[in-house]
């Protein structure tokens, strides 16, 4: 690629530019093909005071079936969802749900304390409740008057 | 077999229509799995959010409607400040093209999940006919 720009005539910068434009739109291309893919599962994002709330829509995992970590300001959420029925023995007509492992690692919008966290399912529905740090929240300074 | 006689879009905001709904909330189209045994049509529809007490069933002749009612519960003091999906009821509705046994239809719900297993009636079971020998 390098000794192609270096040819007879020396180096050859509008050659250069051509191959640096068609390897940015490839690039982008690509960027793009990985966006249209919808991230698993769909989460909404609350903001309260100083805590934040993660709903994500996970039907058909109760809570033994979802891992959550967290590490400073992300959250990862992963799991695996199973097929209705034993592949083999039954003959499909529709199948819409989605299916197999996923993990998706979100950002926060602040640090969060990892020993403050509180994660519920109900009804496919999971809701985790992260609060700042307590070091992290801001101060009152008292300002002395001489 | 079932066929499918929805007109929401997939998974998109349609609005219900007007005279049955009198709920101001959107309706989704709720993502179902279909398969089929020899004795049973099973349906599976995912529909997270939905509390087993609020899942309406309904079989007219072969028109089969399963509606889910969101119990909309926001975390309080909290605003939303990110959104990928959104609330609201689910809706569907299918055509079945055999003959279900009625009396016999099983539901389930669990965590946003409905399954509703539908036994086929006698006389809609394939039936094996013996061919003798003359």
């Amino acid at each position: 690629m390098l000794l192609s720009s270096w040819d007879r005539a020396g180096w050859d910068p509008f050659g250069e530019m051509q191959r640096l434009k068609s390897e940015m739109n490839q690039l982008l291309n690509g960027a793009g093909a990985v966006f249209s893919t919808r991230a698993y599962p769909p989460v909404n994002l609350w903001l309260g005071g100083n805590s934040v709330v993660v709903t994500a829509e996970l039907p058909g995992l109760s809570s033994e079936d979802i891992d959550i970590s967290i590490a400073e300001d992300t959250l990862t959420i992963s799991g695996k969802r199973a097929l209705a029925a034993n592949d083999n023995q039954v003959a499909w007509r529709r199948r819409e749900r989605p299916l197999g492992a996923f993990s998706r690692t979100i950002e926060l919008p602040f640090r969060v304390d990892p020993d403050r966290v509180e994660a519920r399912c109900t009804n496919g529905v999971l809701e985790v409740e992260m609060h700042r740090p307590q070091a992290d929240l801001p101060r009152k300074i008292q300002v002395k008057t001489r | 077999m079932a066929q499918e006689i929805t007109k929401l879009p997939t998974r998109d905001i349609a609005r219900g229509q007007a005279a049955q709904s009198t709920r101001a909330t959107n309706v989704y189209r709720p993502n179902s799995d279909i398969y089929e045994d020899e004795n049973h049509v099973v349906l599976v529809t995912d529909m997270p959010g939905v509390a087993p007490g609020d899942v309406d069933v309904t079989l007219e002749q072969r028109v089969l409607t399963i509606r889910g009612r969101l119990a909309a519960e926001r975390p309080e003091g909290y605003r939303a400040i990110y959104a990928e999906y959104g609330e609201g009821d689910y809706e569907r509705a299918f055509t079945l093209s055999e003959d279900i046994d009625q009396d016999h239809i099983e539901a389930s719900h669990k965590d946003g999940v409905l399954t509703l297993k539908l036994p086929k009636a006698e006389r809609a079971k394939t039936k094996k006919i013996q061919v003798k020998a003359a």
